[in-house]
């Protein structure tokens, strides 16, 4: 009996996650009429504005991940060796992404860095450009701040410090050099969580009036049937796939670890 | 933070151990804190810069309320069901005996669709349930059932309920799983030697100690669909009154017809979900107590 309330449970779950799936597979294949075809897929891979949004969103991305990278890796690393006492802090500070909605965050920066303002990001398209990486650093932050920090945890910062120390390591050769890859798996999937989120990300996008994916996605959405489906198959692909990354790195370091 | 300041220190090497913090500080000053406190200050600020508070007595309007009651709403009944059915589909896999290689697949899947949410999952529903879906059509040619006959719209409250269970749901799952996981093998079996039923072992023991869990993830559920703008959008585009919405607009073309009105509006928003995340955190810190 609560075995089969148990599968009722899970089969109806997996229904309702499998339909849209289905639904949207199917919708992107009906273009032709009467039959199956990639019609929609190859009017999507033909459009150029496809490949700019898609380049543009995939270059934010990386320099989002870059920054990201560069920013939390030495503030977990100094944190958990000299600064335990800011633990708590930080922390709050890196789960207020979570409190405070991105559109509201993308409201006050349009506020504060307008071109009347002392740091006028919004005037060019480039300060504009840094300004959505910083945004999309600060959604991200989160999950790279926890990834990173669980990283830390499973090493021994303090040992590994006094011994590159003692080999005459400087502060950079110490963190691009036993730090960094001590804890690159967590730094991957940091990476493929930030990629994940940034590569769809509408609100931020949109309102700071860039070309990125997510506001295309939008665009097209307003104006054609069937190749909105298909780009939901298509980052439904990506998100699939930024998550499988994760998985792979995770089970990889696993696997060398229990070698070792 | 001069209060963290150990006393016996000489005050001149302090600075030195904060200085390897300054670049994370300033960017969260630079990029998340100053922005947020030019909404808040805006909000209590009139066009000439004084102090006010007309603009939160402004946000008392019929379309505004309406707009704030709608997303309160749709974010209580999402994170309602979402808890729900992933507490069901978590404990299903969790305690219902089903075959251990379920539980991978299902964590993996979602985690992708905890993180498929925004413009693509509206493309994936209209296909699914909307005019010409494939949910939608296939009961109508099987079934004679005209989804839009029973009131049905995927453009509405209703069907954003709907669309916004498929990334909160998963959500649900990620966290709950491991705090049923923490619920020890041993309070079931001393529920069971002094006599215990199923339903009491829930009842008086289990419920209790993941009330807690539930409660918090069922404020971060409130929070996170609260906060969601792309779904909606691409969903109904900018007519559906919900605030994020409203909010969106306001940014784009001052529809309001007032710039700190706006801020007031957001401001609103920050207050909503900062109240879910204090509840989820208390509850938080208060369940971890437990599953350690």
């Amino acid at each position: 009996m609560k075995r089969l309330v148990a599968w009722a449970a899970f089969l109806l779950g997996c229904l309702y996650f499998l339909l849209p799936l289905i639904g949207m597979t199917e919708f992107s294949l009906k273009m032709r009429r009467g039959e199956y075809s990639f019609d929609a897929y190859v009017r999507v891979f033909e459009d150029p504005r496809f490949w700019e949004t898609f380049g543009y969103s995939l270059t934010l991305a990386a320099a989002t991940i870059v920054f990201g990278v560069l920013l939390v890796v030495p503030t977990a690393y100094w944190v958990r060796l000299k600064l335990p006492q800011a633990r708590p802090i930080i922390e709050f500070i890196t789960l207020l992404p979570l409190v405070i909605p991105a559109i509201v965050i993308v409201f006050g920066y349009i506020r504060l860095y307008n071109t009347s303002s002392f740091l006028p990001l919004t005037g060019s398209a480039f300060g504009t450009d840094i300004l959505l990486t910083m945004g999309y650093a600060t959604l991200a932050l989160p999950y790279m701040y926890r990834a990173v920090d669980t990283g830390l945890r499973t090493i021994d910062v303090a040992t590994l410090t006094e011994a590159a120390q003692s080999l005459g390591a400087g502060w950079f050769t110490i963190l691009a050099r036993i730090i960094l890859p001590n804890v690159l798996v967590a730094v991957l999937s940091g990476a493929f969580l930030t990629l994940a989120i940034v590569i769809g990300e509408f609100t931020m996008a949109a309102l700071l009036n860039r070309p990125a994916f997510g506001p295309y996605m939008q665009l097209l959405g307003a104006n054609r049937a069937y190749e909105p489906p298909a780009l939901a198959v298509i980052a439904f692909a990506i998100t699939w796939g930024c998550m499988g990354l994760i998985q792979l790195v995770t089970r990889f370091s696993k696997h060398e670890r229990a070698k070792a | 933070m001069p209060q963290a300041r150990p006393r016996a220190r000489p005050k001149w090497r302090l600075p030195v151990e904060w200085l390897g913090i300054l670049p994370f500080v300033a960017f969260a000053l630079l990029f998340l804190i100053l922005p947020t406190m030019k909404i808040v200050i805006g909000a209590f600020q009139s066009p000439d810069g004084g102090f006010t508070l007309q603009n939160l007595i402004d946000l008392n309007t019929d379309s505004i309320r309406n707009a704030y009651w709608t997303s309160i709403k749709l974010s209580l009944i999402t994170a309602l069901l979402g808890c729900a059915v992933g507490f069901a589909m978590a404990a299903a896999v969790v305690f219902g005996g089903l075959p251990k290689r379920l539980r991978s697949p299902l964590l993996t899947f979602s985690g992708v669709a905890s993180n498929f949410a925004g413009v693509p999952l509206a493309f994936a529903f209209i296909a699914t349930l909307g005019p010409a879906g494939l949910v939608t059509l296939w009961l109508k040619t099987e079934f004679g059932i005209n989804l839009r006959a029973y009131g049905f719209n995927l453009l509405s409250f209703w069907g954003l309920v709907v669309t916004y269970l498929f990334f909160q749901i998963p959500l649900m799952i990620l966290i709950i799983i491991p705090a049923l996981d923490g619920l020890k093998r041993e309070w079931r079996e001393a529920a069971e030697v002094l006599g215990a039923t199923w339903a009491q072992y829930w009842r008086m023991v289990a419920l209790p100690i993941l009330f807690p869990s539930l409660l918090g993830t069922f404020a971060l559920l409130f929070a996170n669909s609260f906060g969601a703008v792309a779904t909606a959008f691409a969903l109904t585009g900018p007519q559906l009154n919900i605030v994020p919405i409203k909010l969106f607009a306001q940014i784009r073309g001052d529809v309001l017809g007032n710039p700190n009105l706006g801020y007031a509006l957001a401001f609103g928003m920050i207050v909503i979900t900062g109240l879910a995340n204090v509840i989820y955190i208390v509850l938080r810190t208060r369940s971890e107590r437990w599953l350690k």
